[in-house]
């Protein structure tokens, strides 16, 4: 087939294009991942027993902040990076901005606490299972948004698989933090951030050969 | 002064390659027909200039370059630079094409020399070597007559589902998917 009739074939019939479709695509995407995160705790692990109590403490909504901006960022960083030619731009440091926030608060927090207490402060009761968890929970939405992904185009498999990684470990720290009991900035700081960079390593491995097109 | 001049050219024409291709994805077909038309010469030159020592690569690379445009074009955003989304694109597929090589070298002699079609690289468009008629023709039938028929014998979904029996959105998909699995053919084909 010679390229001009190629390019005729192209052109016939090719139709409007729904416009804003890569918004839609990750509308659903996290829309279904999230449902399926929620389920998942749900059934598996259950809300903490004392959530009510817990809503009203101010460190609960840090926690929340802190893990819906990470959510926040690393989406940006996913969305941009699933359409070929659009930079990163400023997105790492939006990124950063919230971890480096938690880290100054725990550093806030570990320096004015007794020494006896600074090691319960960054174990807490269940920094064994915590990354794991995460880890777990993100799995539903790792897979819908990998499929928000393949229907658009990104051209820097290995970063767009690690920021699907990303993503999806930030969403499920969301809906873990409903049933997590810790609320110390320490354990925040690194055993969430520790469940989150699993799904990354697992996405960074993955994406070459995942979303190709 | 020169420098400026060459700007405003280069601006000159993206915009209005740009604009082909806004109103190509809103439906004009001829507008869209122009921007391929008008894209096919960019990509050569691009892809000439950077695949300078594989010539005989440059044409399949350049339809390989406008049927991936052509099924991700929903990811152009207007706001965005066309040169940068067209270039990302145009990268990739060299970039892929360069790993398939690489792989398929280690794995067997290569038979570059003695397929050797002569095709002069300064004639405005090569041949192709791959013929994608070809591939389309190992398509399953629920794609490729859709294609033949939509997108070579410029019926209408409407005609074409009448006249293959099959829903009118059933035509839309096969010519969808049908674009998207050339394109997987000419990835794993090489």
């Amino acid at each position: 087939m010679r390229t001009d009739d190629l390019v005729a074939m192209l052109a016939t019939g090719a139709g409007t294009v729904q416009p804003n479709q890569a918004a839609r695509r990750y509308a659903t995407a996290v829309g279904w991942g999230s449902a399926g995160a929620v389920l998942l705790m749900t059934i598996l692990l259950g809300p903490r027993h004392d959530l009510a109590a817990a809503i009203m403490l101010p460190m609960f909504w840090t926690k929340v902040a802190f893990v819906t901006s990470l959510a926040v960022a690393s989406l940006l960083a996913a969305w941009r990076l699933s359409r070929p030619g659009v930079s990163l731009a400023w997105v790492p440091g939006v990124l950063g901005a919230p971890v480096l926030a938690i880290w100054l608060l725990a550093a806030i927090v570990l320096m004015r606490a007794d020494a006896a207490q600074r090691k319960a402060l960054f174990f807490g009761d269940t920094w064994n299972s915590c990354p794991f968890l995460i880890a777990m929970l993100s799995a539903p939405v790792f897979v819908a948004v990998v499929w928000a992904m393949k229907g658009l185009a990104p051209t820097r498999l290995r970063l767009a698989g690690a920021a699907a990684g990303l993503l999806s470990g930030a969403v499920a720290t969301m809906v873990y933090s409903v049933h997590c009991p810790e609320l110390a900035a320490p354990f925040i700081g690194f055993w969430y951030l520790l469940g989150v960079l699993i799904p990354t390593a697992v996405g960074t491995l993955l994406g070459p050969r995942v979303l190709r097109w | 002064m020169q420098r400026m001049q060459v700007t405003d050219r280069l601006n000159a024409s993206e915009e209005r390659l740009r604009n082909l291709l806004v109103l190509g994805l809103a439906g004009d077909e001829p507008a869209y027909r122009a921007f391929l038309q008008e894209l096919s010469a960019h990509l050569r030159a691009f892809l000439r200039k950077r695949l300078a020592r594989l010539p005989d690569e440059v044409e399949d690379l350049v339809q390989e370059s406008l049927l991936a445009v052509h099924n991700q074009r929903h990811t152009y955003d207007a706001v965005q630079p066309l040169t940068a989304w067209i270039h990302a694109i145009a990268k990739y597929k060299l970039i892929d094409l360069l790993r398939r090589r690489a792989r398929r070298d280690l794995l067997t002699d290569p038979l570059e020399d003695e397929l050797g079609l002569a095709s002069a690289s300064d004639t405005e468009a090569a041949d192709a070597r791959r013929d994608l008629g070809k591939l389309l023709a190992q398509l399953p039938e629920r794609q490729r007559l859709p294609i033949v028929h939509v997108k070579l014998e410029g019926l209408s979904v409407t005609e074409t589902a009448r006249l293959t029996g099959m829903s009118e959105s059933a035509v839309k998909v096969g010519v969808h998917r049908g674009l998207k699995a050339l394109a997987a053919m000419i990835r794993e084909d090489a």
